[in-house]
C-alpha cells in the first residue's frame, strides 16, 4: 500500500500530471453545455462559433439570438427554435443560438457577452430557472428587446414575456378523449403541477365534461421533464386503472398507449409518427406568430414592454391541433370538434384559464 | 384495492426494478473489488444512447445490445485505467466519467439526428402475453432468475469470486497469495460496466424502443445506494431494488385514486427514497465496507 510519501515520488507526480492533463481535456469536453449554432435555416441545429456561422446572411436582417436554458431538444425550448429558424428560412431574420444554459449564472454571462459583442435587435430565450439574472442583463440594454418564456410580467422599457397558453387545444383534446372513452376513464401524465401545464390540463378536463359528463380523469406528474421511462410507467398505472385513452403532456405515454393498443394525444408537435396506429391528435403551439410581431416591432424600430401572451392563443393562431387520425376517432366527433374549434378561431368561445393544480383523480361533473 | 390493482403492482414492480437490478448488480462487481464506480449514471447512459443509436443505424436490435454491451466495457475500461492502474480519486473519476460519458451522447446525438428523438425502433416484446405480471421481456426474465444466482454463486463458489473478495477486502494479502490484483478490478470494472449499461439498454431497447435526453434520469445513483443498502450482497441488494421498485410502482398508483390524489404530488414521488433512506436508516448504521474501498493499490 503506498503511503503519502510513496505518492509524493517523481513516477506518481508523472502519473499524476497526465492525470491533470486528461482531466482538463475531460472537463473541457463535458463541460460544453453551452451550445452555440448560427444560421438562416432551420435544419442548422448542429451548433458551431456563433460568431462566424452566419457568413452570407444579409447584413440587413435584423440580428435575433435564441438564447435558451435547456437543450434544443427539449420541446418548449424548440418550439421557439423552430419558429426563429422558420422565420430565417424565410429571409425575414438573421439569426444565432445558444442552448444548455442550466444555470442563472450561465444565462447572465452568456446574454451579457452576446448583448455587448453581438448587439442584437432581439434575445429570445426562457427566463423560467433564471429570472432575476435575466431582467438584470435587460434592463442594463434597454436599445435591445428581451423576449422571454417567463411566469412574471413584462418590465419598461424592454423586457417582454410570453408563454405557451394551450387551454384551447387542450380543451379540443379533452373533447377528444371524452367522445372516444368507452371505459369512461381518462389518464393525462404531466410534467409537474406548475401553472402553465395546470392550465393545459384543466383545458382537458373541461373538454372532456362537454362530451362525456360521466367521465373520470386521472391525472399523475411525474416531477420531472424528461422521464420518458416514469412517465410510462406512471400511463400504465391508469391503464391499469381503466384508463383507454391518454393524454401524453410528456414523452414516455405514447409508448404505453402503443403497447396497450389505446388511443393517445401527443403534444407540442404532431407525435403521430411515434405511433401512427394509436395517436388521434397532439396539441400544438406555434411561436411564429409571436416571432412575428417582433419583427414587426423591429422594423418600426419599437422596443416594447409587453405581455405576448395573445400570440400563442389558438384565436391568434399561436396553437392548434394536429390533423385527427381518422382511423380512431368517430366522424360525428371530428365534426363537434371542429365546430368548437370555429368557435375558438372565431373569439366566440374561449376555454377557462385555471391554474389550479389538477387532483390525481377528477370527476369532470364535479 | 382490486386484484387488478395488485396484479398491476407486481408487474409494474418487475419492470421499474429491472434496470436497477443490471445497473446495481453491476455496481456491486464494482465495489466487491473495491473500486467505486460514479460513472455508472453515464455509462448507463451511454448504454441507451449507444444501444438505440447502433439498432436503429443497423436495423438490427441485438447488434444494438451488443453495442450498449462494449460501450458499457469501454466505460468499465476507462474508469480503471484512471483508478486502477493511475491510482486517481475515484469520486473525481467516477464524476468525471459520468459527465463526459453524457455530454459525449448528447453531443452525438445533435451532430446525428438533431434536435428531437431518434427514429423510433421495433422493441424486444414480452415473452409470454397477457399474462399479467408475467408479462415481461427477456431482460427482466434474465436478471432475476439468471444474472442474480448466477452473481451470487460466482461471487460465493467460485476462485474468481472469493479472489475478487481477497482483492476488495486486503489486496496486499490477495497480492501475497498470488493474486493479480489490478487484473482482478480490471476484470470487474469491465463486465461491471457492461452490466451498467444494460440496465440503460433495457430502457431504450425494451421499455420505450426510442431515447431522448436525460433518459437515466438518476436510476445510477439509486443503483449505487441500493448496494449499500444490500451490504454488498447480492440477494439483500435484489431485495432493495424490489422495494424500491415496488414502492414507486405503489405511489404511481395511489396518486390516481380519490383517496390519496389530495395527496400532495412531491410527497408520493419521494415515497421510494423515504422508504429505502428509511431502511438504511434502521438495518445500515454498522456497515461494513470492503476493507480496500477506495483505496488505489500499489506493490511496496
Amino acid at each position: 500500500m503506498d503511503t503519502r510519501d510513496d505518492l509524493a515520488k517523481p513516477k506518481y507526480r508523472a502519473r499524476r500530471g497526465l492525470f491533470a492533463a486528461l482531466a482538463a481535456f475531460l472537463l473541457v469536453l463535458s463541460a460544453c453545455g453551452g451550445n452555440s449554432g448560427g444560421s438562416d435555416a432551420a435544419e442548422d441545429t448542429t451548433g458551431g462559433d456563433s460568431s462566424d456561422d452566419s457568413g452570407g446572411a444579409d447584413a440587413d436582417l435584423p440580428l435575433f439570438y435564441g438564447v435558451f436554458a435547456t437543450s434544443l431538444e427539449e420541446p418548449w425550448d424548440g418550439a421557439i427554435h423552430a419558429a426563429l429558424s422558420s422565420a430565417a428560412e424565410d429571409g425575414m431574420i438573421e439569426y444565432r443560438h445558444l442552448d444548455g444554459l442550466g444555470t442563472a449564472d450561465a444565462m447572465e454571462r452568456s446574454l451579457r457577452e452576446i448583448a455587448t459583442e453581438d448587439k442584437p435587435a432581439v434575445i429570445v430565450g426562457d427566463a423560467f430557472a433564471a429570472e432575476d439574472a435575466v431582467r438584470a442583463v435587460a434592463a442594463d440594454f434597454p436599445e435591445i428587446q428581451f423576449a422571454f418564456g417567463s411566469g412574471g410580467g413584462p418590465v419598461a422599457p424592454n423586457f417582454s414575456v410570453f408563454d405557451n397558453w394551450m387551454q384551447d387545444p387542450g380543451y379540443l383534446a379533452g373533447m377528444l378523449a371524452g367522445g372516444t372513452t368507452e371505459s369512461n376513464t381518462i389518464g393525462v401524465v404531466g410534467a409537474m403541477p406548475i401553472p402553465e401545464v395546470n392550465r393545459i390540463i384543466n383545458g382537458f378536463i373541461e373538454g372532456v365534461a362537454e362530451t362525456n359528463p360521466d367521465a373520470t380523469v386521472l391525472v399523475s406528474f411525474i416531477n420531472s421533464f424528461f422521464d420518458p421511462a416514469t412517465a410510462q410507467q406512471a400511463a400504465q398505472a391508469q391503464i391499469d386503472a381503466g384508463a383507454d385513452v391518454l393524454f401524453a403532456e410528456r414523452d414516455g405515454v405514447i409508448a404505453a398507449a402503443a403497447e396497450a393498443e389505446i388511443p393517445a394525444i401527443g403534444m407540442m408537435v404532431d407525435q403521430s409518427d411515434q405511433a401512427p396506429d394509436f395517436v388521434a391528435t397532439s396539441l400544438l403551439w406555434f411561436m411564429r406568430p409571436t416571432i412575428d410581431h417582433l419583427i414587426e416591432n423591429v422594423a418600426s424600430d419599437t422596443v416594447t414592454s409587453e405581455d405576448l401572451a395573445q400570440f400563442s392563443f389558438l384565436v391568434n393562431g399561436g396553437s392548434a391541433i394536429a390533423p385527427i387520425n381518422t382511423d380512431l376517432i368517430d366522424g360525428d366527433l371530428i365534426a363537434k370538434i371542429a365546430e368548437r374549434q370555429a368557435e375558438m378561431e372565431s373569439g366566440s368561445f374561449e376555454t377557462t384559464v385555471n391554474e389550479e393544480t389538477p387532483a390525481g383523480s377528477t370527476d369532470v361533473t364535479g | 384495492m382490486s386484484l387488478g390493482f395488485w396484479i398491476g403492482l407486481i408487474g409494474a414492480t418487475f419492470a421499474i426494478a429491472t434496470p436497477l437490478m443490471w445497473a446495481s448488480l453491476g455496481n456491486l462487481l464494482n465495489e466487491k473489488s473495491g473500486v467505486m464506480n460514479l460513472g455508472i449514471e453515464g455509462t448507463m447512459y451511454v448504454g441507451a444512447f449507444g444501444g438505440l443509436a447502433i439498432a436503429s443505424e443497423s436495423g438490427s436490435i441485438w447488434l444494438g445490445l451488443i453495442g450498449a454491451i462494449i460501450f458499457g466495457c469501454l466505460a468499465g475500461l476507462l474508469v480503471a485505467v484512471f483508478t486502477v492502474t493511475m491510482g486517481v480519486n475515484q469520486h473525481v473519476v467516477g464524476i468525471g466519467t459520468t459527465l463526459l460519458l453524457v455530454s459525449a451522447c448528447e453531443f452525438v446525438n445533435r451532430l446525428r439526428y438533431g434536435s428531437g428523438s431518434l427514429a423510433k425502433i421495433e422493441k424486444f416484446g414480452d415473452i409470454i402475453d397477457d399474462a399479467g405480471p408475467l408479462s415481461q421481456n427477456w431482460m427482466t426474465y434474465f436478471v432475476f432468475l439468471i444474472l442474480a444466482p448466477l452473481m451470487w454463486w460466482t461471487l460465493r463458489s467460485t476462485g474468481f469470486g472469493l479472489r475478487l473478495t481477497a482483492v476488495g477486502e486486503h489486496p496486499e494479502a490477495a497480492d501475497v497469495a498470488g493474486i493479480n490484483v489490478n487484473r482482478t478490478r480490471y476484470v470487474a470494472l469491465v463486465v461491471g460496466g457492461a452490466l451498467m449499461a444494460l440496465g440503460g439498454a433495457y430502457i431504450t431497447l425494451a421499455e420505450l424502443g426510442t431515447f431522448t435526453l436525460g433518459i437515466i434520469s438518476g436510476r445510477g445513483w439509486v443503483a449505487v445506494a441500493l448496494v449499500i443498502f444490500g451490504r454488498w450482497k447480492v440477494w439483500p441488494t435484489v431485495a432493495g431494488a424490489v422495494l424500491f421498485a415496488a414502492t414507486d410502482a405503489l405511489q404511481l398508483r395511489l396518486a390516481i385514486t380519490s383517496t390519496f390524489g389530495a395527496v400532495p404530488n412531491e410527497l408520493l414521488i419521494a415515497l421510494p427514497y423515504l422508504v429505502v433512506v428509511g431502511a438504511l436508516a434502521i438495518w445500515g448504521r454498522k456497515l461494513r465496507y470492503p476493507g480496500a474501498y477506495l483505496k488505489p493499490y500499489r506493490r511496496a
